[in-house]
C-alpha cells in the first residue's frame, strides 16, 4: 500500500510496530498521494464518511430511549420529542441526518460519473460503493418504519408487498418479513434489529471502498493516470484533510438549517399519526431520495414488470464500467457525454418530481418517457458513445499543461471552468 | 494422468456431505423463526355481528391485522355486479362465486397491487378506489382498471347464524 518503508522513530513505537502495523497504516493515510487538482466534488467522501459516524452515534443514543412494540413505538418517539433531554435534537439530527446522508452520497455518485471515477481500474470500488448505496436505502426505509406513524406503517406495507410480485413464493416470502399476515408487531421488532446491524456493515463496506480507491489512488477531474507520489500528487495531510474540513463545515451550515429551522420540511404530517391497519393515507409517497425508484415502479402498468424495472434502474449502475466503452474518463474531454450527462441528471430530477406527484395523466405519461430515457441512457447511449464519439486530447499529466509546453491548454481551461460551477 | 479415486476422496465427499446436512439443520430454525409464530396463529377467526349494517353500507373490521370490508348491497348494486361479462374482466370471476350470499359481500380490504386499503364507493367502477397507484375495483371488488393482478381476495367465512359472520 505505501510507497515506501515506514519505521517509528520511538524505540516503543517500532517494538509496537513491529506486532501490529497500525502506526505504518496511519503512516500511510496521512502520506497518502492525492492528485493536486482534485475539486470541492471530491470533498463528499469525507462528509460521508462524517453522515456515517452521525447517524450511527445518534441512533445509539436514540435507542436507549426507543421502544420497539407496536403499541408503544408511536409514543416513545414523543417521548424522545417531548421528555428526553435533548431528544428533540438527536431525533431530528438523526431524521435530517437521513436526507443529508443521502444528498451527499447522490453528489458523490454524480461526481464518479462526470468524471468516470468507475472506469478501470477503479470498477471495485464501484461496485463497493452501489452495494453500500442499497443498503443505505434498506436502513433508510427500515427506520423510517420505526416511529410507527401513518406513513412507517403503510410504507412498510407497500415495500413488503413487493416481494409478492415474486411468482410462486412471493406470497410467502411476503409472510415470513411480516411474521404473521400483515405488518404488525412482529414487523417492527425485526425491522428495528436489522435497522440497527445495517450501519455496521455499512461501516465495514466503507473500509473495504477506502481500502480498494487506495491500492489504485484517486481518479482526478482530467482523469488521467498519474504517477504517484510526484509532482502531480501532494500528501493527504495537510492538504486534503484541510479541503475536506472546510468543505465539511459548509456542509454542516446546511445539515443544521434543516434540523433548526425546518426539521420535518423533509418529512410528511401524515407520519405524526399513529399506525392505523384500516386507513390508508391519502397520497403514499417515499421519502425524497427514493421518489425516482417510486416513479419507474409506477410507470409500468404491470406488477412484477414494475418492480423489475425498478430494481434494473438500481444494479445496472454495477454493470456501468462495462457499459461505458469509453477509454477517455473525464467528461472534460468528451463533448458529447457531457451533454448525455446533464441530460441524465436533468431525467432523474424529473423521475424524482413525477414521483412525488399522483401517478395519472400527464404525470405518468411523463414518468414513462423518462423511465424510458433512464435505460436508453445506460444500454443504448453510453456503449455507442464510446465508439462514435470524438474526444478531445488528453494532457499528458496534471502539472505539465499549467508549467507550459501544454499539448492541450484548452482542454485543461474547459476543466477550470467547470471547478467553478 | 487419470486420476484414481481414493479412500480419501471419499472421506472428503463424506465429510462435505455431513457438514452440509448440519449446516442446513442449524440454518433452518433461523430462517423459520421469522414466520407467524403460535400465537399469531392462534388468531385465525373473529366473529362480526352485522346486524345493524343497512343496505347500501359497508364496515370494516380486523381479521389477522387485515381490514375486511363487509358490504351489504343494494338490490341495483347486486344486478349490477351479476350484469358484467367475464371477457371484459382482467381477472374473470363470477359475481356469484365471490358472494355466495348475493346481499353480502365479504372480502379483505387489501389492494392486491401492493397491500393499501381501497376507499368505499369511489373509482370509475362505484366500487373501490385505491389511493396509492390508482387501481379500480367494481362492486364486486373485482379489478377492472389499474395496476393490480387480481380481484381483492375473498376470506373463508360463514354465516353462523342470520346476523353473525365469522371470518377465517
Amino acid at each position: 500500500m505505501s510507497e515506501h518503508e515506514y519505521t517509528p522513530k520511538s524505540k516503543v513505537g517500532k517494538w509496537f510496530n513491529d506486532r501490529l502495523p497500525l502506526l505504518t497504516l496511519a503512516n500511510h493515510l496521512t502520506d497518502y498521494p492525492t492528485p493536486k487538482n482534485l475539486n470541492y466534488w471530491w470533498t463528499f467522501g469525507g462528509i460521508l464518511t462524517f453522515c456515517l459516524i452521525t447517524q450511527i452515534v445518534t441512533g445509539l443514543v436514540l435507542a436507549m430511549h426507543y421502544i420497539a412494540h407496536a403499541d408503544m413505538a408511536f409514543e416513545s418517539v414523543e417521548h424522545i420529542m417531548r421528555d428526553v433531554n435533548y431528544g428533540w435534537l438527536i431525533r431530528y439530527i438523526h431524521a435530517n441526518g437521513a436526507s443529508m446522508f443521502f444528498l451527499a452520497v447522490y453528489i458523490h455518485i454524480f461526481r464518479s460519473l462526470f468524471y468516470g471515477s468507475y472506469k478501470s481500474p477503479r470498477e471495485v470500488i464501484w461496485i463497493i460503493g452501489i452495494i453500500i448505496y442499497l443498503l443505505m436505502m434498506a436502513a433508510a426505509f427500515l427506520g423510517y418504519v420505526l416511529p410507527w406513524g401513518q406513513m412507517s406503517f403503510w410504507g412498510a406495507t407497500v415495500i413488503t408487498n413487493l416481494f409478492s410480485a415474486i411468482p410462486l413464493v412471493g406470497e410467502g416470502i411476503v409472510t415470513w418479513l411480516w411474521g404473521g399476515y400483515s405488518v404488525d408487531n412482529p414487523t417492527l421488532t425485526r425491522f428495528f434489529t436489522l435497522h440497527y446491524l445495517i450501519p455496521f456493515l455499512i461501516l465495514g463496506l466503507v473500509v473495504l471502498h477506502i481500502w480498494a480507491l487506495h491500492v489504485p489512488g484517486n481518479n482526478n477531474p482530467i482523469g488521467i493516470d498519474i504517477k504517484k507520489p510526484s509532482k502531480d500528487t501532494v500528501p493527504f495531510h495537510p492538504y486534503i484533510v484541510i479541503k475536506d474540513g472546510f468543505a465539511l463545515l459548509m456542509f454542516m451550515i446546511v445539515f443544521a438549517f434543516f434540523v433548526f429551522y425546518t426539521p420535518n420540511i423533509l418529512g410528511h404530517a401524515d407520519n405524526y399519526i399513529e399506525a392505523n391497519p384500516l386507513v390508508t393515507p391519502a397520497h403514499i409517497v417515499p421519502e425524497w431520495y427514493l421518489l425516482p425508484f417510486y416513479a419507474i415502479l409506477r410507470s409500468v402498468p404491470d406488477k412484477l414488470l414494475g418492480v423489475i424495472a425498478m430494481l434494473s434502474a438500481i444494479l445496472i449502475l454495477a454493470a456501468l464500467p462495462w457499459l461505458d466503452t469509453s477509454k477517455i474518463r473525464s467528461a472534460v474531454f468528451r463533448p458529447l457525454y457531457k451533454q448525455f450527462y446533464w441530460i441524465l441528471v436533468a431525467d432523474v430530477l424529473i423521475l424524482g418530481y413525477v414521483g412525488a406527484m399522483p401517478a395519472e395523466g400527464l404525470y405518468l405519461l411523463i414518468a414513462r418517457i423518462a423511465t424510458a430515457y433512464y435505460f436508453l441512457h445506460f444500454l443504448v447511449v453510453l456503449p455507442i458513445l464510446g465508439f462514435k464519439e470524438r474526444t478531445t486530447p488528453v494532457p499528458l499529466s496534471i502539472t505539465e499543461p499549467i508549467l507550459g509546453g501544454s499539448p492541450n491548454f484548452a482542454a485543461v481551461k474547459k476543466k477550470d471552468d467547470f471547478k467553478d460551477q | 494422468m487419470e486420476k484414481k479415486t481414493k479412500r480419501r476422496d471419499f472421506l472428503f465427499t463424506a465429510t462435505y456431505a455431513v457438514g452440509a446436512v448440519g449446516v442446513g439443520a442449524v440454518v433452518w430454525p433461523m430462517i423459520d423463526q421469522m414466520n407467524p409464530d403460535a400465537s399469531v396463529k392462534a388468531l385465525a377467526s373473529t366473529e362480526v355481528d352485522v346486524s345493524a349494517v343497512d343496505p347500501g353500507k359497508t364496515i370494516t373490521v380486523l381479521w389477522r391485522g387485515k381490514p375486511v370490508f363487509i358490504r351489504r348491497r343494494t338490490q341495483e348494486e347486486i344486478v349490477e355486479a351479476k350484469s358484467v361479462k367475464l371477457e371484459e374482466l382482467k381477472h374473470p370471476e363470477k359475481d356469484e362465486d365471490r358472494a355466495k350470499n348475493p346481499e353480502w359481500l365479504v372480502m379483505l380490504g387489501v389492494c392486491t397491487h401492493l397491500g393499501c386499503v381501497p376507499l368505499d364507493q369511489k373509482g370509475d367502477y362505484n366500487g373501490w378506489f385505491c389511493p396509492c397507484h390508482g387501481s379500480h375495483y367494481d362492486i364486486s371488488g373485482r379489478i377492472r382498471k389499474g395496476p393490480a393482478p387480481t380481484n381483492m381476495e375473498i376470506p373463508e367465512y360463514k354465516f353462523v347464524d342470520a346476523n353473525t359472520i365469522k371470518i377465517g
